[in-house]
């Protein structure tokens, strides 16, 4: 009773569905008994049902919250097993605000189930979600969101539009997600909206969360897949979030943007695709083609324009090629598509590994994928032949599975590997799945039409199995062997006697009627044999089937028309009985023949043309995969896999000629930020950032963000230097200008000494004081230097900063040194001595020169002390500090055999002599002239026992120095350079 | 996307229906029906199945068919891809996914569906998530619910669909921490009749189980990185570190987990840890045949190769077999032709060995085809491609988590054929 009344209803929800009225099977109404005698053992399923929900219904009318969640769990169960439960909805609405948290949920459960049968009492319900959708909390309003959107009730429509455009300006991303889920649903209840839902898709689309992307996307499809103008402005934005989106949303949004950038961009292969082509008319070998084909060539070739791929076409190829490593399948498939669909063709390969790998799963991810790949190999061999072996076949695998690795092998097949697939498939035609023995001959039969050099290896092993005791085999061999027949009959008339002879014992109909066909249409062949087996048919005729009957009225006719002698009164006999035949098909076939082939006086003029119409030569058949030119599908879509159009299937666009507009995509800067977008919740926020920084990395990894982080890092310690700075920026110039005034003095033999007296930075380790005493000696002349000056305060004059080349701190203005330089335009050169600003000392950065444990034991460190080199002012002073961690001491530290570039110097510190005892440290400087080239330094560093390969890279900031001038000098500088500051501009 | 999910048993009993959005009559399962008797075997129903107004895709697994009714176009591999996630999700919930056990849970079952998609779009398919909305059900916390009538659904809010890692609870408490870490590799091969491998592959896993307090920042690195071909990650791990250092970085979930699925390349020669010495012949004349077989070692590194079972699938001729093994057990099912043999361990002083004749039906002529013998074994300790972990490090919390890795070799699909 229940259960039809249960149809009764779901004809009148659904009237689209026709076949709603088909009856039950017998054994599933049997089933359904035996669920309801199970569920309620104690009632059976007759009037009594309605004591049982009187029992539901008292308990959801009690107080105690734990009787109503029974009474809702054996509500769900019912209609878990599909059971009506509609009668209980009065009682089951009144609990929807119920407090316990199960209870409601259970509430929902049913609600969304039975709202649309009982709308009336459905509304009841509705305040309660309107209440939700203004709670506090972001859960409960998607959740309320959630269920007032799953309701199918026509009324609330106006409700359901107004909550979801309130949703979609939530600030919590998930109740914009959740809004985003509810477009489809008002779209499907009432299409009328669509309008007004696609101006919130708009709005949703611009979200930059990744929770929205996938959802929104979604909705999109469903409701406006043709607005592609939607996806313009957010098409970077989607292509860099893509990755962090979860899997599900990844899915959609690249089966859009593979449609969206058929549109968009220019094919990638326009050159290729010709090469491929006539190489694929050339391998399949039919000359009618070859003839149009160089005219088609030309004219594509006068169009033909040097190709260049659109940064946004990239953008999508580069973004979603990490995903193949996806763990879901469906993921891995959508990017193989989106390869296969707008990849260059050098560049589609990547996708065979992760198909190949998905090969390992379930079975029917296994179909689906072989079937993508069948469709891929034809087009693409060459990405699936390494992978030949992943594509044998096992006895455990189940039929169709084996039948489209078959297909896969096949359209692998090539003169190079085809002996070992022929090996291959001798094996599977001892299979005992006689199919699959079937598909494997078929197969053959393929390998043979398309692979000449086979051919004739092909036709004997076929022509073997004719004698296999399987009579489906033998069969299905004649079938395959007929088709190869006929592309060279004359050197086979041996095999043609073979299969004559098989009519005596083969019974299956295709392979009779094959034989039959075969021997007909090469009668000359056989002179002798053919009339004798024409005997024999009529002898059987009436109990052949009805396809071998058609062929042996064939077989008669041609007979009759080459040997007329013989087989004038077997003809006769043939179509007199198929005259009488139960079969129109073969009586209307019988009087045609009889009267194309006997010549009467009522005969028409088509009588001389008899032979004419009967043998004629006929062109073979030719043997291609099922597969062929599936491909205007979208690869993993239903409709492919059906090969068929499936309802709401959005046709894959051919690539257009000309690329519309690519500034379409362009963003404006961004001006107020998206109210949506930045006050989302925490969650939202962290997931955008963590979205634009994967966008901003995916061009080039790490290395850009460390280097983003060394810059930071610079710019932060200049910022605390200035601070700093500020109260000793008297002592600082000071110690500069006594630093300059003592450059020129500087004894080339005391140019080791080093203390860095500007050492302001407690961050960086002071060196240890020097063994040579000379550097006591300049660092006391130095702070008597700085106490005889005053200077300007430099930040009252709007000072400007040039950085300039080191050397360009030599005091003899040198005209020449100009050329010297050459064309490196970012260094200054200097016309005439400057004021040099203090070094930046913040915080200078020690680098490794040589580890610890690459050093055995000797540590070295080095640091540009950002200072002129005293013994040569093209020189930048590289600042040394080696540590001897080993147990035994070290002796005769130098170093050795420099490897430069040139126009590189290295001037080395002297050796070490004193030994450097275990645990001690030592520190030295060498000055480097680096060309003001970024070129890395390479030398020896050599110890008593051992030789280091080391060598010492400069930033780019340390070849720099600072430089102090006003601002009119600045300009006039800038003036005499011509062209503009081009590389160095004023750091502060 | 997905209108509605039917399960339905071997028998062919409808025992679960769910709708998500209107309800789509159960009589569509009829074509479904229809389709499985055309299929000789529940392996070959096609999965996906065209009906007049739906589209029917199913996935067969635990002896239950997942029937999903679409009625548009969709990505096939998107639905089946779901529903195997379902599958996986009962098995995650209640350890076994099986009718009875379905069937005993229904209201769980139904609750798990309902989040896991809304409108038929996947909305809640991590675990973990899933078990902060609704708890699992323990038989501690059924006991404890029918007394007190608290529940299995979770009362605080699922925080977890709006963190950045979503694959994690939050808030895990453990008083022991700990990292388990199983790299398992499976061996396909097919060896032919002269014992010449025809194709081998290595096919791994890194299955974790991690109970770990907090937000722990996990790397495992390899000692030989290089061995992996292809590989596919979890979402938790980081794309960029494993491209740029070879490296796993990641968050990971809480509780069990596949961290890693890999493939070998296939440069490197596989190591057959074992071979079949097989003599199965059938005379033409009698009908007795004769078969024998012999499981020995050979590249094992020295570890022990286990759990050796031996199955094969006769020929349709072969009435009965009378074997007599050396070790182990074996059974001959006479209707379903199929012999297996469970050898168990292999001693290398004295190879296992199954001889014995085989009964043919009298006046049939010899079968075609000689079986294929499908192979299954365990090696412990030992990664057969040489993979090796070389060490794993935790950031982001305090704590020192105990951590372990086992290695195991296991054959996959390894087949010979004689």
């Amino acid at each position: 009773m229940a259960q039809d009344k249960c149809h009764l209803i779901t004809q009148v929800g659904q009237p689209q569905v026709s076949h709603c009225a088909t009856p039950l099977p017998v054994q599933e109404s049997l089933a359904l008994g035996k669920h309801l005698g199970k569920a309620l053992p104690a009632v059976s399923p007759s009037p009594a049902a309605g004591r049982v929900h009187d029992d539901l219904k008292e308990m959801l009318d009690s107080n105690k919250d734990s009787l109503k969640l029974e009474a809702m769990k054996r509500i769900v169960a019912m209609i878990a097993r599909g059971k009506n439960a509609s009668d209980l909805f009065p009682a089951v609405v009144k609990n929807v605000a119920c407090k316990n948290i199960e209870v409601k949920k259970l509430v929902y459960v049913y609600l969304v189930r039975y709202a649309e049968e009982q709308q009336d009492l459905a509304l009841l319900s509705i305040s309660t979600f309107q209440r939700g959708l203004k709670d506090p909390n972001q859960l409960i309003r998607a959740s309320a969101l959630r269920v007032l959107s799953s309701i199918r009730v026509p009324i609330i429509v106006p409700i359901m539009m107004l909550a979801i455009k309130e949703a979609a300006s939530d600030m919590s991303p998930y109740v914009r997600k959740t809004a985003a889920h509810a477009i489809p649903k008002l779209y499907s209840l009432d299409s009328d909206q669509k309008d007004q839902l696609i101006e919130v898709i708009e709005k949703l689309l611009a979200d930059k969360t990744t929770l929205v992307a996938g959802s929104v996307v979604m909705a999109f499809e469903e409701v406006c897949p043709e607005r592609i103008d939607l996806i313009h402005k957010n098409y970077r934005k989607l292509c860099n979030l893509l990755i962090d989106v979860e899997e599900w949303g990844q899915v959609v949004i690249i089966n859009m943007l593979t449609r969206y950038a058929r549109t968009q961009f220019l094919s990638p292969n326009q050159n290729e695709s010709l090469l491929e082509e006539s190489a694929e008319k050339a391998f399949y070998g039919s000359e009618e083609e070859d003839t149009k084909e160089p005219k088609a060539e030309a004219a594509s070739l006068a169009k033909r324009k040097p190709y260049v791929m659109d940064p946004d076409h990239r953008l999508l190829l580069r973004n979603t090629k990490p995903l193949l490593q996806s763990r879901n399948a469906a993921v891995v498939m959508a990017v193989a598509q989106l390869y296969f669909h707008l990849a260059p063709k050098a560049e589609v390969g990547v996708i065979a590994k992760a198909l190949v790998r998905l090969l390992r799963s379930h079975r029917s991810v296994q179909y689906v994928v072989l079937q993508n790949v069948a469709t891929m190999s034809i087009k693409r061999r060459g990405m699936f032949e390494p992978y030949l072996k992943s594509f044998y076949i096992r006895s455990t695998d189940p039929t169709q599975i084996k039948i489209l690795k078959l297909e896969v092998l096949t359209n692998l097949a090539n003169e190079t590997n085809i002996s070992t697939i022929l090996r291959e498939f001798q094996t599977y035609i001892r299979s005992m799945d006689k199919d699959f023995v079937a598909a494997t001959i078929q197969a053959i039969g393929r390998c043979a039409t398309n692979i000449g050099k086979v051919r004739d290896t092909c036709l004997n092993g076929l022509v073997q199995l004719l004698s296999n005791r399987d009579e489906l085999v033998v069969a299905e061999s004649v079938v395959v062997i007929k088709k190869l027949l006929q592309m060279q009959p004359a050197q086979h008339s041996e095999i043609i006697k073979h299969m004559a002879k098989l009519t005596d014992n083969i019974q299956v109909p295709m392979a009779r009627a094959s034989i039959l066909w075969l021997i007909g249409e090469y009668c000359e062949h056989v002179p002798k044999i053919a009339p004798d087996v024409l005997r024999k048919m009529a002898k059987s005729f009436t109990n052949e089937e009805d396809i071998v009957k058609l062929q042996v009225i064939n077989l008669a006719a041609k007979l009759y028309l080459t040997n007329s002698k013989q087989s004038k009164l077997l003809t006769q006999y043939v179509l007199n009985l198929a005259k009488y035949d139960q079969n129109y098909d073969i009586r209307d076939r019988a009087r045609f023949i009889r009267q194309l082939i006997v010549p009467t006086e009522k005969s028409g003029a088509l009588n001389k043309y008899a032979k004419k119409l009967f043998l004629a030569q006929k062109p073979a058949p030719i043997l291609e995969s099922s597969f062929k030119d599936r491909d205007h599908f979208q690869l993993g879509s239903l409709s492919h896999l059906l090969n068929a159009k499936a309802v709401g299937y959005q046709e894959l666009p051919d690539w257009p000629d000309e690329a519309p507009d690519p500034s379409v995509r362009n963003v404006e800067v961004r001006g107020a930020p998206q109210g949506a977008g930045c006050m989302g919740g925490q969650g939202g926020s962290v997931s955008e950032e963590s979205g634009s920084s994967s966008s901003s990395s995916s061009s080039s990894g790490s290395e850009e963000e460390e280097e983003e982080e060394e810059e930071g890092s610079g710019e932060q310690s200049e910022d605390k230097e200035e601070e700093e700075k500020r109260p000793k920026r008297k002592d600082k110039e000071g110690s500069r200008k006594a630093a300059m005034g003592s450059a020129g003095r500087y004894p080339l033999g005391k140019r080791g000494s080093s203390v860095n007296p500007f050492s302001l930075n407690p961050a960086v380790t002071p060196p240890p004081p020097q063994p040579i005493p000379s550097s006591s000696i300049i660092s006391t002349s130095l702070v008597t230097d700085l106490e005889g000056l005053t200077l300007t305060d430099t930040s009252l004059t709007p000072a400007v900063s040039v950085p300039h080349a080191l050397p360009g701190m030599s005091r003899d203005p040198c005209p020449s040194w100009g050329l010297q330089v050459g064309g490196s335009a970012s260094h200054t050169p200097a016309p005439r001595p400057r004021q040099l600003l203090s070094p930046a000392f913040g915080a200078v950065r020690t680098y490794e020169l040589l580890h610890r444990m690459a050093g055995e034991g000797l540590s070295v460190e080095y640091c540009f002390s950002r200072r002129p080199f005293p013994g040569d002012p093209h020189m930048v002073a590289v600042h040394i500090q080696i540590s001897n961690n080993t147990d035994a001491e070290v002796k005769s530290l130098r170093v050795s055999e420099p490897k430069l570039l040139s126009g590189m110097r290295i001037q080395e510190f002297p050796e070490i002599g004193t030994r450097l005892a275990p645990g001690d440290t030592a520190n030295v400087v060498m000055g480097i002239d680096f060309c003001d080239s970024t070129q890395a330094a390479n030398f020896q560093l050599c110890t008593h026992t051992r030789h280091f390969y080391v060598s010492i890279q400069p930033p780019v900031g340390e070849l720099m120095a600072p430089v102090f001038m006003s601002e009119n000098e600045f300009k006039k500088e800038q003036g005499e350079w011509g062209t503009g500051t081009g590389g160095s501009q004023p750091r502060r | 996307m997905i209108h509605s999910l039917f399960l339905i048993n071997a028998a062919g009993d409808i025992f679960l229906e769910k709708h998500w959005k209107s309800v789509v009559s159960r009589s569509v399962c009829d074509y479904f029906f229809e389709a499985q008797e055309r299929a000789s075997e529940a392996e070959n129903v096609p999965p996906v199945i065209p009906t007049p107004h739906h589209y029917l895709l199913s996935v067969y697994r635990h002896k239950i068919f997942f029937v999903a009714v679409i009625q548009s176009e969709v990505p096939p591999l998107f639905v089946i891809e779901f529903l195997h996630r379902v599958v996986d999700t009962f098995q995650d919930y209640f350890g076994v996914c099986s009718e009875v056990m379905i069937k005993d849970n229904v209201v769980v079952v139904y609750e798990v569906l309902e989040e896991m998609l809304d409108n038929g779009f996947p909305l809640a398919t991590e675990s973990n998530i899933l078990k902060e909305l609704i708890k699992p059900p323990t038989i501690l916390r059924t006991v404890v619910n029918t007394i007190t009538g608290s529940t299995n659904v979770g009362d605080q809010l699922p925080t977890g669909q709006l963190s950045v890692v979503p694959w994690r609870r939050t808030g895990v408490k453990y008083t022991n921490n700990e990292a388990y870490f199983d790299v398992i590799e499976e061996i396909d091969a097919i060896i032919d009749k002269s014992g010449s491998t025809i194709t081998a592959e290595i096919q791994g896993v890194i299955d974790a189980c991690v109970k770990l307090t907090g937000m722990p920042d996990l790397t495992l690195s390899f000692m030989n990185p290089r061995l992996l071909d292809d590989v596919s990650f979890h979402p938790c791990v980081r794309f960029k570190r494993w491209e740029s250092e070879r490296i796993l970085s990641f968050i990971p979930p809480d509780g069990n987990f596949r961290l890693l699925s890999y493939h070998v390349s296939a440069q490197n020669l596989v190591a057959i840890p074992v071979y079949v010495k097989h003599n199965i012949s059938f005379r033409d004349s009698s009908s007795l045949g004769r078969f024998e077989i012999t499981v020995g070692p050979k590249q094992t590194m020295g570890k022990t190769v286990e759990g050796v079972i031996v199955t094969s699938q006769m020929p349709k001729g072969v009435l009965n077999m009378t074997l007599t093994p050396s070790q182990g057990t074996h059974v001959f099912d006479p209707v379903t032709k199929l012999l297996s043999w469970d050898v168990g361990k292999i001693n290398p002083q004295k190879l296992p060995s199954l001889k014995g004749s085989m009964s043919l039906q009298a006046g049939s002529s010899k079968p075609d085809e000689n079986p294929t013998i499908n192979l299954q074994f365990k090696i412990q300790q030992l990664a057969i491609s040489g993979l090796k972990v070389n060490r794993l490090d935790m950031y982001g919390e305090k704590y020192k988590p105990f951590k372990g890795i086992k290695y195991m070799t296991k054959a996959g699909k390894f087949q010979v054929r004689t």
